[in-house]
């Protein structure tokens, strides 16, 4: 068994770096994120008895005294200022008006170190929807972060609605990321599928020029190439001057800050996603698959349909998808050369991990992000599956 | 030979750069005839055969078919089957809709497209592989698939470009029977492109032996082999033995020649040439005969056997004659014979052929 073992072991060696590289740097971001979308911790830990207690309330009135007594005692055993801070944050996130409730409540507990009717220092504490909102915030774990992903919320009775229309806009810009992405897909597909058929319709030193062409911009910083474009796409710059020497329009057409930019800029950067999976393809299909065609009465264009078309459509659907998903997760080219309607979902979730520092809601849209490109994946999986199996 | 040619290639060249793969080629083949090109690769024989099916565009000339030029009709337009050494199956369609293909083109009746197509896989004997794909059969099988769906749409002229070169040896033979056959069943023209000369000689009608772009010589198997014209065209088809000698004296016909060592011998030239010419005498090893004594030999000439190999249908042996080494291919039942054994070889005047080198 040992000697079995023995080159098993010194294998398995061989991969550990490996394995313990996406271990710290894949999975466990990737499970911190999931984390983060759903955990909610601030008022479980520090107003523990008062969690402890709110979880078994029916959530009907009058609002139970042990319930009262545990919150008293919650602020009184909570002498550090940040994490009172942070209670207060999150409960005036969920109900506005929290903030000063807390503030007058704080004030009257610290004036004496006996029993306090709550009710008499404000007689919002006689209302039951305050109690609520502890309660909804007292559980470790909270949805909030990712129905507010897809604009919903839940209302004062927990129930699931969708969010007025001005406080969220994150299906709208789900929405625009899907049309953008769809965007960039098809003018990949357009320009690279001929592309690659003429790629493999050529060889020598003509093919290594031309697979260079969609190989090089590969090799450049993403960052660069897109501020090339950002000073190509100017509206006195290479494109505009060219259109207004040729006479084609007078005054430039606005691309830099517009949708066509981004489009443009993006597919360009994506096309070697394209071209690669189906000129791959196209490479291990025999050469005279058109010529005889041709022989066999088919017109160019026919043949094109019949043979040439579906024979790549492997490599067009694994293009197709390895463009769609990097496209959604687009952050750099659509900051940079796109309007503040161009803005796609990453720069939502950036703004939220590096500017409002919310770590719950950029996880939640990460986790949104994640599961449409894994059914993206999943899909494909499945169609290319039943392919192989009628090929 | 009195019918008008059915295909005609006139001054016919293709140009690659600077390289001239055909040059300035004349060829005509007629109606229902087995035409081989032959030649080793670079020949230039595939470029002809692809500028007959319209894949390549002649640099100059024109080829004819039927009397019209052919030179500006797109290869969808031309009705010619071509049957590539690759096969060219498409791998997304079964056997049957492979078949189908060149009928769809043309718009056949779907009813009319399934009986043709089961006629002729009937014909190519692979019924009951409709439904498969092309990768679910083996190499011979594909082959006549390719085959099946070249002839199913009766094309003028069936372009064949080394079609057996993938398959090995038994399925060869196999094949190279099973293409004679509906050639001559079915009356097809066919044009053969292949580098192998038995394969040539078993299936020709004529065969046009290839070198350098242009034909050295065209005629019959027989023709090539027994009466080869050029240095190229004798080393080339089978084996022989090549002998410098110096024209001696005759009509192009029968005449005689004489060794470096001033033995005359009597041998047949497709040429008549000064006295003095230096030319080789190609000479087959079937047509060496052997005999313990000079009686009863032709052009006998005494000789040393340095081996004698055993190939099981015939005897294999290297002779030297006057310091030159000659192979022999002789019948099994002939008395055995050791390594250095001293006979006498002689052979049929009709048998040797005067080559200019």
């Amino acid at each position: 068994m040992t000697a079995r073992l023995g080159p098993h072991l010194k294998a398995s060696a061989l991969v550990l770096p490996l394995v313990l590289f996406l271990a710290l740097f894949f999975v466990w971001p990737i499970i911190a994120m999931l984390k983060q979308s759903v955990s909610d911790p601030v008022v479980h830990n520090t107003l523990s008895q008062t969690s402890a207690i709110a979880a078994q309330w029916n959530g009907k009135a009058p609002v139970p005294a042990a319930l009262q007594d545990a919150l008293v005692a919650d602020i009184r055993a909570t002498t550090d200022r940040q994490e009172m801070g942070a209670v207060v944050r999150r409960l005036n996130s969920a109900k506005s008006g929290f903030r000063t409730l807390m503030r007058k409540t704080r004030r009257a507990i610290r004036k004496t170190d006996g029993p306090i009717n709550l009710g008499e220092v404000d007689k919002r504490w006689n209302e039951v929807a305050w109690w609520h909102t502890i309660a909804q915030a007292s559980s470790p774990y909270t949805d909030r972060y990712l129905l507010a992903a897809l604009d919903y919320g839940r209302d004062k009775h927990n129930q699931i609605v969708a969010l007025p229309e001005d406080a969220s806009a994150n299906r709208t810009i789900l929405a625009r990321t899907f049309v953008i992405s769809l965007s960039v897909m098809l003018s990949c597909l357009a320009i690279g599928l001929p592309f690659a058929m003429v790629i493999a319709s050529t060889s020598g030193w003509l093919r290594n020029v031309l697979l260079a062409a969609v190989l090089l911009p590969l090799w450049t910083s993403l960052l660069v190439r897109t501020t090339a474009w950002f000073i190509i796409l100017q509206n006195n710059g290479l494109i505009n001057s060219a259109l207004q020497a040729l006479g084609i329009t007078d005054q430039p057409i606005p691309l830099i800050f517009e949708r066509t930019g981004v489009i443009i800029a993006m597919t360009h950067v994506l096309l070697p996603f394209m071209v690669l999976p189906i000129y791959s393809v196209l490479l291990s299909m025999p050469g005279n698959l058109m010529q005889a065609a041709s022989s066999l009465g088919a017109h160019p264009i026919v043949a094109f349909l019949k043979v040439m078309l579906p024979l790549s459509a492997r490599g067009i659907a694994s293009g197709s998808l390895l463009v769609f998903m990097s496209s959604i997760g687009y952050y750099i080219t659509p900051a940079l050369i796109g309007g503040p309607s161009d803005q796609m979902i990453s720069s939502v979730i950036a703004f939220y991990a590096t500017e409002s520092a919310n770590w719950g809601m950029a996880g939640a849209l990460g986790l949104v992000l994640l599961s449409i490109t894994l059914l993206l994946y999943v899909v494909y999986g499945r169609l290319s599956a039943e392919k192989k199996g009628v090929a | 030979m009195t019918e008008q040619p059915y295909i005609e290639f006139r001054k016919v060249s293709k140009v690659f750069g600077s390289l001239t793969v055909v040059d300035h080629l004349d060829l005509t083949i007629n109606k229902g005839e087995f035409v081989s090109l032959l030649g080793p690769s670079g020949s230039g024989k595939t470029t002809l055969l692809m500028m007959l099916a319209g894949f390549e565009d002649p640099t100059a000339g024109d080829i004819l078919l039927g009397g019209s030029v052919l030179n500006r009709t797109p290869p969808y337009k031309r009705n010619m089957g071509v049957v590539f050494q690759n096969y060219a199956l498409f791998p997304h369609l079964s056997v049957a809709e492979n078949i189908a293909f060149p009928l769809k083109r043309r718009g056949v009746a779907k009813a009319e497209i399934a009986e043709r197509v089961n006629r002729v896989l009937e014909m190519v004997q692979l019924p009951d592989q409709s439904e498969k794909l092309p990768s679910q059969l083996s190499g011979g099988q594909q082959q006549r698939v390719a085959l099946a769906r070249t002839l199913v749409f009766e094309p003028n002229v069936v372009l064949m470009d080394e079609p057996l070169g993938a398959l090995d040896k038994n399925l060869r033979e196999q094949m190279q029977y099973d293409i004679r056959r509906l050639h001559r069943d079915l009356g097809l023209t066919i044009v053969f492109v292949t580098h192998d000369q038995s394969e040539a000689l078993t299936m020709s009608d004529r065969i046009a032996v290839f070198n350098h772009g242009k034909i050295e010589q065209i005629g019959t198997p027989q023709d090539i082999y027994d009466r080869p014209n050029t240095h190229f065209v004798a080393e080339f088809i089978g084996e022989t033995n090549l002998i410098p000698v110096k024209y001696r004296e005759g009509d192009h016909s029968r005449c005689s020649v004489t060794t470096k060592t001033g033995k005359d011998l009597e041998v047949t030239s497709p040429v008549t040439l000064f006295r003095g010419t230096e030319v080789l005498l190609s000479l087959r090893p079937e047509h060496i005969e052997l005999g313990d004594s000079a009686e009863g030999l032709e052009n006998a000439m005494p000789a040393r056997i340095s081996d004698v190999v055993y190939q099981g249908d015939h005897l294999r042996a290297d002779i030297e004659v006057d310091g030159t080494k000659l192979v022999a291919r002789l019948g099994r039942h002939l008395p055995p014979h050791d390594p250095g054994d001293e006979v006498f070889i002689g052979f049929r005047p009709q048998n040797a052929r005067v080559i200019l080198p």
